[in-house]
């Protein structure tokens, strides 16, 4: 175990919401469940970006007064790789959410084992 | 600076142009601006690959005026523009050839939704071939998951929507598995331009220091990587997706979309971790198992089935397990095996598909293998090219496989330590191949009596019968003359780093 | 195709009877074997029906969850490695974290020579104040118009799964679920109409601020979009269809990016063949500076608005 564990411990809280995520994503059935597993991983991955950026005693990068010493500013690259970040995971939600709605007025359930063992009995 | 420098952002540029004006198209209009933009960018590609050729190396393109690391950046090769050449060739043919069964399996009013996502599958593919930088190869992937789960569930029944359903949430995990690895490194970094993260890394592999971190990040874009791209144990969602989507999406989805996912990692490896690094995380062995368990087991599994083109699917799964060995081997010559396999893989898989649906057509629609007999004496254009795609497959000499198999073996002798397990496989596997494809093939051969379903002329069919032999004869001419691409691929990766 | 034999003499050579037999319209052991011709089997229907019913049984107890044992065996060992997995990946991930630099430190190696250039020659190179919206729209502008794609095919897939036609559209109003709300809601519809203007301006003051304080085009679209879906709700469709219906969407969506596009390729072209471009970067502070970021930040508000709308109305109804 390495020094930085407790002075690190925003990374340390997303990589147990990455775990949750991960976790959801793969072990629950039902399908709205696991779309809000993605979404806690995203989040989760998107937490550990924006800490990136922090430096301790500074404020956030927008030139006020004239100030434009780098001493006074954070890092402002994770910040505007977030942005990105969220737009792509709004996204892929809403697609996903969308393929939910077909799947139950096709099957009646949200349930992804159940639909599978539907779809092996009709045999297609 | 040459006004050819300027093409490959011309051609990504180019293409997401033609997606969004084709967003407001009527069907027929968005399918020619679709047909008029692969033209083009291949002339593009073509004009791209001759320059590189001629000067020998490659050039850098800064987007903008501010050069790296504060831009971004995009990078052209020999190999970068000999791999967009092949995708907009196979993306061309795959959609020409699909485009019949395009118009009775999609309804009326959403064709042209197709070609807006033909458009963006092909700039996402062009985008992550020539990017220089991580986060913007992060964004087109993302790009790409979408398209290519629009293009499976185009076709709208209940097994196609609950196959994007699966793909879905197996790439996203890998997509998250990347962004994750790609944070980490950009932390250890401070780049995101791949330029500047393999110096920081060269650095930091030197003095040993944040060791953990470095090798856990190289392991997590790694593993991302490989579930987007269908390696052995998360290829559960493959045989669905390719198997019952409308035939031009699974020969762009077989070719191209994984593909694009695994140019991507050759890219991260040459030019973010470096060759020698990767090599020491003992983590190529780990590819090398799956994949020697991917030839198998795929093999195996299409043995089993009892549709044609979930067999043709189940192939696919062995022939990715065939690129991962040869990242496995650790080598140039085993780099160089990989690319061409790509390539050929690329032409042979999409002509399969192509082909296959040829034959179930004169079948009456059945996928099913008895339905299948004599279909080669119905539908003669579409037999001939299966059997030559199920030839190149097995490795018989005169067509391309052949030649991607003695470039494995070869990289396998000269690797001390793999080269036992790897020519084992590599034996069993062909056996294995010739197994199910040459029983497909006597079965479309075998004469029935009587005939049941209708046999096809060629004046019926002009489009489809012309992008066969387009196939055909890409397929013969890598077999025959192969040895210009080999030494293509091999100086394209020798600039590459 | 014409041959010099005429067809008896033919089918009595070598070649003939090879390629009878190739072909399979000549058996070769009829009439030259002692045997019988066989006879056509031929099943009574209610044998075909009875298979077909022991089949469908068999798959149903094949396929059926509490009855195979080996179903929920692999289900449980399923479960107990993906627990194990996610537990381990969350152990290595935590030890991970315990060797990164430690954060907020100000000698991390994310602080180093390119945030410098951000921020120290960030205003004068992009002519933004907020060097967050200078850095995602000049330096980095690819990628912010990789990600307006994302959204743009996003859309399109939804559209894909969830677009109907018109005419069903019309029918199916009719049984909609908007019979069991009460229609015209008096304290809904109240506050929608104060409402409604006040979120529109403040959208549009945050996509047009941009540049000199934290907002943008994304945030101010976002803002812009609730607006819509709030007038929406309280409304109707039908009244939201009179300023903005699918031609509207599609017309204010294709020109928003094309725009972007072109500005986009104007920039990278002429940065790239080291043309001087002749966009103005204008006085810092003022609205109507930054170069190419104002633009940009309206074309990216208008393409989100409308497509939180778009997902909205796709979602609810089927069609805009």
């Amino acid at each position: 175990m390495g020094p930085n564990l407790f002075i690190n411990y925003g990374e340390a809280v997303a990589m147990l919401l990455f775990g949750i995520g991960f976790g959801n994503l793969l072990l629950q059935s039902n399908l709205i469940k696991k779309i809000i597993g993605l979404n806690i991983m995203d989040t989760a991955v998107y937490l550990f970006l924006a800490e990136k950026g922090y430096i301790a005693g500074r404020v956030a990068p927008i030139v006020s007064d004239g100030v434009q010493d780098m001493e006074a500013y954070i890092n402002p690259i994770p910040s505007g790789l977030v942005l990105t970040g969220i737009v792509v995971s709004v996204s892929v939600s809403a697609l996903m959410l969308a393929l939910t709605i077909r799947l139950y007025r096709r099957y009646h359930t949200l349930d992804l084992d159940e639909i599978s063992r539907q779809l092996k009995k009709e045999g297609l | 600076m040459d006004f050819v420098q300027n093409f490959p952002c011309f051609s990504v540029i180019l293409c997401l142009f033609a997606g969004i004006l084709s967003s407001g198209l009527k069907d027929k209009a968005a399918m020619r601006v679709n047909t008029c933009l692969l033209g083009i960018v291949t002339l593009l590609s073509g004009a791209t690959l001759l320059y590189t050729l001629q000067t020998g190396q490659s050039f850098v393109y800064v987007m903008g005026k501010f050069p790296a690391p504060w831009g971004n950046e995009i990078r052209a090769g020999v190999l970068e523009a000999l791999t967009a050449l092949f995708f907009c060739v196979i993306m061309l043919l795959s959609l020409l050839g699909g485009r019949h069964k395009l118009l009775e399996e999609v309804e009326s009013g959403k064709t042209y939704l197709y070609y807006v996502l033909t458009d963006l599958l092909l700039s996402s593919l062009l985008a992550l071939v020539y990017t220089n930088d991580m986060f913007t190869a992060y964004v087109f992937v993302e790009i790409n998951t979408i398209s290519a789960c629009g293009l499976i569930m185009i076709r709208q029944n209940g097994r196609t929507i609950e196959a994007a359903v699966r793909y879905m949430i197996m790439s996203l995990l890998g997509s998250g598995l990347l962004l994750l690895g790609l944070c980490m490194l950009y932390d250890l970094t401070g780049h995101l331009l791949m330029s500047n993260m393999k110096e920081s890394v060269a650095r930091l592999a030197a003095t040993g220091q944040y060791e953990i971190p470095l090798i856990v990040a190289i392991v997590l874009i790694s593993v991302g990587i490989c579930i987007k791209s269908a390696l052995f144990p998360f290829h559960a969602w493959l045989p669905d997706a390719y198997g019952y989507s409308t035939v031009s999406s699974a020969a762009i989805l077989s070719s191209l979309v994984s593909k694009g996912y695994i140019f991507l990692l050759i890219k991260i490896i040459y030019r973010v971790i470096g060759f020698d690094i990767y090599g020491d995380t003992r983590i190529i062995d780990v590819l090398f198992a799956f994949g020697l368990m991917g030839m198998i087991f795929g093999s195996l599994s299409a043995i089993k089935e009892n549709d044609v083109r979930r067999m043709i699917a189940y192939s696919s799964v062995a022939q990715i397990g065939y690129i991962y060995m040869g990242f496995g081997m650790g080598t140039e010559a085993g780099m160089t095996a990989s690319v061409f396999h790509i390539l050929s893989h690329a032409a042979t898989k999409s002509l399969l598909f192509i082909a296959a649906i040829g034959l179930t057509d004169v079948s009456g629609g059945s996928r099913k293998f008895i339905e299948l007999t004599g279909a080669g004496y119905r539908n003669k254009w579409a037999g001939a090219a299966f059997t030559v795609g199920s030839l190149s497959m097995v490795g018989m000499p005169l067509f391309s496989g052949f030649i991607s198999k003695l470039l494995f073996a070869q990289a396998a002798v000269q690797n001390h330590v793999k080269m036992l397990p790897a020519l084992i496989v590599l034996g069993v596997s062909t056996i294995l191949n010739a197994i199910y494809f040459m029983k497909t093939v006597i079965r479309i051969y075998t004469p029935v009596g009587y005939s049941a379903y209708p046999s096809i002329t060629f004046v019926k069919m002009r489009v489809y019968a012309v992008t066969l032999v387009a196939f055909i004869l890409l397929n013969v001419i890598l077999g025959i003359s192969s040895q210009p691409v080999v030494d293509m691929i091999r100086q394209g990766l020798a600039m590459f780093s | 195709m014409s041959r010099r034999k005429p067809n008896e003499e033919y089918d009595k050579t070598m070649a003939g009877r090879f390629f009878g037999w190739l072909s399979g319209s000549k058996d070769p052991y009829l009439g030259q074997v002692e045997m019988q011709a066989q006879e056509e089997k031929v099943l009574p229907s209610e044998t075909i029906i009875e298979r077909m019913r022991e089949a469908q049984m068999r798959r149903d107890k094949v396929y059926d969850p509490e009855a195979n044992t080996l179903a929920r065996l692999f289900h449980k060992i399923y479960t107990a490695s993906a627990v194990f997995f996610c537990i381990a990946l969350v152990g290595v991930l935590l030890v991970t974290v315990s060797y990164l630099p430690p954060s907020g430190n100000p000698d991390n190696p994310v602080n180093n020579v390119v945030s410098e250039r951000y921020i120290e020659d960030g205003l004068q190179e992009t002519g933004a104040l907020n060097i967050v919206s200078g850095m995602i729209l000049t330096y980095r502008a690819f990628d912010t118009f990789g990600e307006t794609n994302v959204l743009f095919i996003a859309t399109c897939c939804v559209m894909i799964l969830l677009m109907v036609d018109d005419a069903i559209l019309k029918k199916q109003e009719a049984m909609s679920d908007r019979r069991f709300e009460p229609k015209n809601d008096a304290i809904l519809q109240g506050t929608a109409l104060v409402l409604t203007p006040i979120i529109f301006i403040f959208g549009i003051y945050i996509i047009l601020n941009g540049h000199l304080s934290p907002g943008g085009g994304f945030s101010g679209g976002a803002i812009m979009g609730a607006g819509l879906i709030l007038y929406t709700s309280a409304f109707g469709f039908h009244k939201t269809q009179r300023f903005f219906d699918e031609h509207i969407y599609k017309i204010a969506k294709i020109t928003a990016l094309c725009m972007y596009g072109l500005i986009g390729t104007y920039f990278y072209v002429t940065g790239a063949n080291g043309i001087e471009n002749h966009i103005p970067l204008g006085i810092p502070g003022h609205i109507l500076s930054s170069g190419i970021i104002l633009p940009i930040n309206f074309c990216v508000g208008l393409e989100v608005a409308c497509t939180m709308y778009a997902f909205y109305a796709l979602f609810r109804r089927g069609g805009l």
